[in-house]
């Protein structure tokens, strides 16, 4: 489910001119992320009530730190609630966030912004069309969920997001072992016309292809285009697999576990699900209708192959903890699983996991961070996709007037623009538009740009 | 002796009072007898009888303070109170005039519990008005409406000092597992069932009485038009015809067929229907398998009889159905709901039926109507968590660690619910075993031989609710020639099947009396 909101009406974006005044409440993985991606155009004030957070955050951003209880009013005062435009609150817990927002509504007109974990929330939140003094609700359960679920519908992948209304995919592939594109060039590869090959992620390096790029074994391979055409090329890279993992075990009764359970059961799917907890297991079973839950331990063997696991299109690994997500992906890859996906709750890991031989980590503090940095963008930005943790952006934006790109051919347009930003498709009044140097962007236009990050602000504040 | 630990006098006491309302409704047919000035006399005594022994028996206990332990008692105690003190007519009307079977105190016995259970089975030697007085006929009728949606149900709308206990004692009462409390107030959702059920058989008299004004009915006239409404919707099966609904037109059997099944459907159905939820019709799981299971099994009979070979004795001797659509047809659905919804009304003597045919009717006594309806025997709803169950445990054992949980509509069944279903099935086929030999060694006791066929089916006829059975205790005969003994046996399973046998049977644990 994605969330699209109206601009909030009491801030004025435009082109980067105006600073608004954010509040973030959390100075987290989530909350730091969200104030770097803000802090250049912005005046950020994070609070939060762990000294150490504070003062590392005070060297490493450029950012207004306090400490204290983001759900005071006391603290929010301090923080210049009164004259804020935004508050985003975004602790590890669920109702402090909330409560963070309703104090913060009783002193501001701020616009607030909740991250949640449990869907629950957003489910009144959204039923109601709005309660708690909560302005826009994330849930990273359902975002991580979602993510998963995005993943494993494309054979390879490790991150799929989904812009212009669902017209444009980007997808973030590893180039397996043994596949048929890897040591082509991407010329040679890119039999596609609806297809942008946007970036190879070598190391620690950001390659922009050109033709004559080779594609090696270990790469991950960015690329913008057309759905059809993206699905194809998954097909290209990893020949002979089963396109739609269908087939899907999910180890682990988390409460992402269960939101994956329900978007696979909301796709007609009948995943099956592994939890220890023999209460738990049956709780979850009472909840997941068309999903068969089983109470055992996922690392017996026995059970395993009883069960033929080792079958299973895709395993996803949604346990508590990162270490029995490794564990549990490396064994599913073991028994003969064809993908495996894991829940990352450290973002430093994501890498990590994807090195030793998980098919896919996904991490709900960075699906979260994307969700709000995607709300709070400045400019005509109108959705952000974060590429391998943050190195890299994928954006949507719309073209107006003032846009350098307007009524140009982008092969002129390109020489004004910074290095490594790509642009990867057009839409144009709901079609897709293939963009090649002679193509001309017109104003209304929907241009998916992928940029590093360091580049980020410079590309959003021109295009 | 350890001291008991229930308090009986509560429980007696409120029968009492419960008895001494109940005693109002003597009042209808003794306007009736009035009128046509006969039994007069009789409903005039039984009137004042029936008072006095529930004031008597309010005086054990003037300020009745009920408990978990009681209402078991209570709702046990009722219906046996209930069926002695409806033998008073019977027993009374044989004291002051003519010859009646029902004049023995454990045929009346029989005709009261089988009246109040809404059994239908009857040892009644001659039904006619000209044996019987019309007032004496109502009172049959009127038994088996009393006891349709229930006395204590009725007593909870009525009384407010049970409005507190009032969810058990519905409980332990009302067909089917658990009732589904429909407004906040158990008084309230005691009220809405039995203004349902009073509409329903209000709108069933009109149409009857309407179909005799337009003369597609002529055997319908007012009192027939009165009488069977009353048996038609506690899916009881009394009639003052002998030959019961064979004795009116094709039109009449036509027009009862949906009101017995709207009589086997949980009504707490048509009370979401008229709050603006008809979808709930469709989506109740209970519901679906209900009309699936009448569809299939009349599709099926009416074939049989359609081509004959339903038909068991010579086919001259019963009315023409072999080969005529619309006879097969209404016969076949008119026998087949009025056995599922345990009615026991029937359009023609089924004893004529070959074996076939006569085993799906016996095997229907099982099956019952919904939950919540005025149905007997086990009920859909039970069959279903059975049935789903059993397919649980056949995928368990393919897949030991898989954890399902047994769904009905969306809705998950507790595991203890599910015990509480299988216990019910099993001692509910325990029973039919066990009182199926006793009957069998008992008739051959006397000499009086019925085949095991027979006894089976009179088991579960009147175990079920249903009524009639097949053999001597036909649609057209009469359980009388049964030796007593088996008849107060027969007595006990109605009074066992009508309150779902835990709330009896838990009264004859030493648990149940002691700490």
């Amino acid at each position: 489910m994605e969330i699209h909101l109206p601009a909030p009406a009491n801030i004025r974006y435009g082109s980067g001119a105006v600073h608004v005044r954010v509040v973030i409440v959390g100075a987290g993985e989530v909350g730091s992320s969200i104030a770097a991606s803000l802090e250049g155009d912005h005046e950020v004030v994070v609070i939060d009530n762990d000294a150490e957070r504070v003062n590392d955050l005070t060297y490493s951003l450029d950012v207004l730190t306090i400490e204290g209880d983001g759900a005071s009013l006391s603290t929010l005062r301090e923080a210049g609630i009164e004259a804020a435009d935004l508050l985003i609150a975004s602790t590890d817990d669920d109702e402090t966030n909330i409560v963070a927002c309703a104090t913060a509504k009783t002193a501001s007109d701020a616009f607030t912004v909740a991250r949640v974990k449990q869907t629950n929330y957003l489910d009144t939140w959204q039923a109601a069309g709005g309660a708690f003094g909560v302005d826009f609700i994330v849930s990273s359960n359902l975002l991580a969920a979602q993510t998963m679920v995005r993943v494993i519908g494309l054979p390879a992948a490790r991150d799929v997001d989904v812009f212009a209304e669902g017209r444009v995919m980007m997808a973030e592939f590893g180039v397996p072992e043994g596949s048929p594109v890897a040591g082509r060039t991407v010329a040679d590869a890119d039999r596609f016309t609806e297809l942008t090959f946007a970036a190879l992620l070598r190391d620690d390096d950001i390659v922009i292809p050109e033709g004559e790029t080779r594609i090696e074994v270990g790469d991950e391979l960015v690329v913008i285009g057309s759905p059809e055409n993206t699905r194809t090329f998954a097909g290209d890279l990893t020949p002979g697999r089963d396109e739609d993992g269908r087939d899907v075990v999910i180890v682990g009764g988390s409460e992402v576990a269960v939101e994956v359970a329900r978007l696979l059961e909301d796709r007609g799917l009948h995943p099956r699900l592994i939890e220890r907890d023999p209460a738990r297991a049956r709780e979850l079973a009472e909840r997941l209708a068309d999903t068969t839950v089983m109470a055992s331990d996922a690392t017996d063997r026995a059970f395993l192959d009883r069960e033929h696991v080792g079958d299973a299109d895709v395993v996803i690994a949604a346990l508590g903890s990162d270490e029995k997500n490794l564990l549990a992906s490396l064994l599913a890859s073991r028994i003969g699983v064809a993908r495996t996906v894991a829940l990352v709750e450290t973002a430093e890991y994501t890498d990590l996991f994807e090195a030793v031989g998980v098919g896919a980590a996904v991490n709900p503090r960075d699906a979260t961070a994307e969700e709000i940095i995607r709300f709070t963008r400045d400019g005509d930005t109108e959705n952000v996709a974060i590429v391998d943790h943050d190195r890299a952006e994928v954006l949507e934006i719309e073209i107006d007037g003032d846009s350098m790109l307007a009524g140009r051919p982008i092969r002129e347009s390109a020489a004004d623009l910074p290095a490594r930003v790509t642009i990867g498709a057009i839409t144009r009044d709901g079609t897709f538009v293939t963009p090649r140097g002679d193509t001309v962007v017109e104003v209304g236009d929907h241009v998916v740009v992928f940029a590093e990050t360091d580049v980020i602000d410079a590309v959003a504040g021109t295009i | 002796m350890s001291r008991l630990r229930v308090d009986w006098r509560a429980s007696l006491g409120l029968v009492g009072t419960v008895v001494k309302y109940l005693s109002a409704t003597l009042l209808v047919p003794l306007v009736v007898a009035l009128s046509h000035g006969a039994d007069a006399p009789t409903f005039a005594a039984a009137f004042a009888i029936t008072v006095g022994i529930g004031v008597a028996l309010e005086r054990v206990d003037p300020d009745p303070d009920l408990g978990a332990r009681e209402g078991f008692l209570m709702v046990a105690l009722t219906w046996l109170t209930v069926a002695l003190v409806g033998t008073m007519p019977y027993l009374l009307a044989g004291f002051f005039g003519g010859e009646s079977t029902l004049a023995h105190p454990v045929n009346a016995l029989f005709e009261s519990m089988s009246g109040f259970t809404t059994t239908g089975a009857t040892v009644m030697g001659d039904i006619s008005l000209d044996r019987h007085s019309h007032a004496l006929l109502l009172w049959r009728q009127l038994t088996q409406w009393l006891g349709g949606m229930g006395i204590v149900v009725l007593a909870v709308a009525i009384l407010p000092e049970l409005s507190v206990g009032g969810a058990q004692l519905m409980d332990a009462e009302a067909p089917g597992p658990g009732i589904e409390k429909l407004t906040p107030r158990i008084a309230e959702t005691a009220r809405v069932l039995w203004l349902a059920y009073l509409g329903f058989t209000l709108v069933e008299m009109g149409l009857l009485y309407g179909l005799h004004l337009a003369g597609l009915a002529p055997n319908m006239d007012f009192f027939n038009a009165v009488s069977h409404p009353l048996t038609t919707m506690p899916t009881g099966g009394f009639s003052p015809e002998a030959r019961s609904i064979e004795a009116f037109s094709a039109a009449v059997q036509w027009v009862i067929i949906p009101f017995m099944i709207a009589a086997g459907t949980n009504f707490a159905l048509f009370w979401h229907a008229l709050n603006g939820e008809p979808e709930r019709f469709v989506r109740d799981t209970e519901f679906r398998s209900y009309t699936g299971i009448i569809g299939v099994l009349t599709a099926v009979v009416a074939a049989l009889l359609f081509v004959g070979t339903g038909i068991g004795s010579d086919p001259a001797a019963v009315p023409p159905i072999v080969g005529e659509f619309e006879d097969a047809a209404r016969h076949a659905a008119f026998q087949v709901v009025s056995i599922v919804t345990t009615t026991g009304y029937a359009s023609m003597d089924f004893n004529a039926w070959s074996a076939p045919a006569k085993y799906l009717l016996l095997f229907a006594m099982f099956i019952g109507g919904s939950a919540g309806s005025t149905g007997g025997a086990i009920k859909i709803v039970r069959w279903v968590v059975v049935l789903k169950s059993l397919r649980r445990e056949l995928f368990t054992t393919v897949h030991p660690a898989a954890v399902s949980p047994v769904r009905l509509g969306g809705r998950v069944v507790g595991e203890r619910a599910i015990r509480g279903i299988y216990a019910f099935t099993l001692l509910y086929l325990v029973f039919f075993s066990v009182a199926t030999i006793l009957i069998v060694v008992d008739t051959w006791r006397i000499g009086y031989e019925v085949t095991a066929f027979e006894a089976m089916s009179a088991v579960a006829a009147t175990l079920g609710n249903v009524g009639p059975a097949f053999g001597t205790a036909g649609p057209m005969n009469s359980y009388l020639q049964f030796p007593r003994t088996s008849k107060l046996l027969m007595t006990f399973l109605m009074w066992l099947g009508r309150l779902e046998i835990l709330p009896v049977l838990v009264l004859l644990t030493p648990a149940y009396w002691r700490t």
